[in-house]
């Protein structure tokens, strides 16, 4: 699958959520449980995302990614701007390189 | 009260409201800056080209599934299981999109169709916090507004980091990968921070996405841990209030 195919098929699964609603809305009703699930996945998706990937920052030196990862966590919990939060871990990361 | 003598002599044009709108999103627009900045340059470094990583932000326009893409296009992963990962992590737009339009059921279909595309966690946080003060029939424009101003500040971002992509030195982009798992993190800690539970959810999907991983491609192992981990998400959380 070539590039630009991807990039469309992730459109049109993108796209298909969002309007769905639009034609469905009349005759649609979720049970409690669905609504706790869907609530989730974002969460879920950002934990899944996280482990193991942030090993493997570094091949070799799984070190690197859990030391610029717990920078990065401990900024976002105390409220750092996002882009403070991103060029943290960026800084770490480099500096522990050069060690 | 003035303002609404003057909306009784002189209703609000379409481009009126468009302007309104498109006020109303400056928060969300500057916030998409420096992210769609990001993607941009871990985009072209990558190895992905200018006009493919403006291409996903144009067509796909959802962040953390772009940046994911970015992630399994870096290890390798089959075409298949990003479009099956960028599925299910974009299915909580659903829901969204359900709510937003229970209440603009008054806006012609086709101009649904077209907002429907504008749908992101932000926008919709911003257009649901702003309901009350765009009254109770507001017109397709103001929503365009809001969405068309975040949608243009991420392509924009988009294109100012594709192209600076290539100038960032060597010594930065090795430590940039990292940057990806800070945005994840720099969105799951304040979550987290506000409702713990949102914690076990994220621990749980991480600890299954590890196991997975043992046994399957990285593709799979995130997309499986994203389903049943956010299943957790059913005992653990509570009740919407309706």
């Amino acid at each position: 699958m070539t590039l630009t195919l991807i990039i469309i098929a992730m459109a049109i699964v993108t796209y298909l959520p969002r309007v769905l609603p639009v034609f469905i809305m009349d005759h649609l009703q979720f049970p409690g449980w669905v609504n706790k699930w869907l609530k989730a996945i974002p969460y879920a998706a950002l934990g899944a995302l996280i482990v193991p990937g942030i090993f493997t920052v570094e091949p070799g030196a799984p070190i690197v990614g859990i030391i610029g990862g717990l920078v990065a966590a401990v900024i976002a919990y105390f409220r750092g701007h996002i882009m403070i939060v991103i060029i943290a871990a960026i800084a770490t990361a480099f500096i522990i390189q050069r060690f | 009260m003035r303002e609404e003598q003057l909306k009784e002599i002189h209703p609000p044009t379409y481009s009126e409201d468009y302007w309104h709108g498109l006020k109303l999103a400056v928060p969300v627009i500057l916030g998409y800056l420096p992210i769609a900045i990001s993607f941009g340059v871990l985009a072209v470094q990558t190895g992905i080209s200018f006009f493919h990583a403006l291409l996903m932000s144009m067509t796909v326009y959802a962040g953390a599934s772009q940046f994911m893409a970015l992630n399994m296009l870096a290890i390798g992963t089959a075409g298949l299981e990003i479009v099956l990962a960028t599925f299910i992590l974009n299915v909580r737009h659903f829901v969204m999109s359900i709510s937003l339009f229970s209440n603009l059921q008054h806006i012609p279909k086709r101009w649904q169709t077209l907002l429907a595309q504008g749908i992101t966690d932000e926008s919709f946080a911003l257009a649901s916090l702003r309901q009350k003060e765009l009254g109770s029939q507001p017109s397709a424009a103001i929503y365009l507004g809001i969405f068309s101003g975040a949608f243009g500040m991420w392509v924009i971002g988009t294109g100012i980091g594709a192209f600076i992509g290539n100038i960032v030195p060597e010594a930065l982009s090795d430590s940039m990968g990292i940057a990806l798992y800070a945005l994840f993190i720099g969105l799951l800690v304040p979550a987290i921070r506000a409702y713990w539970k949102i914690g076990i959810i994220a621990a749980g999907s991480a600890g299954l996405s590890w196991f997975f991983s043992i046994y399957l491609s990285e593709g799979w192992a995130i997309v499986l841990a994203t389903v049943f981990g956010s299943l957790i998400g059913v005992w653990v959380l509570e009740e919407e209030e309706k």
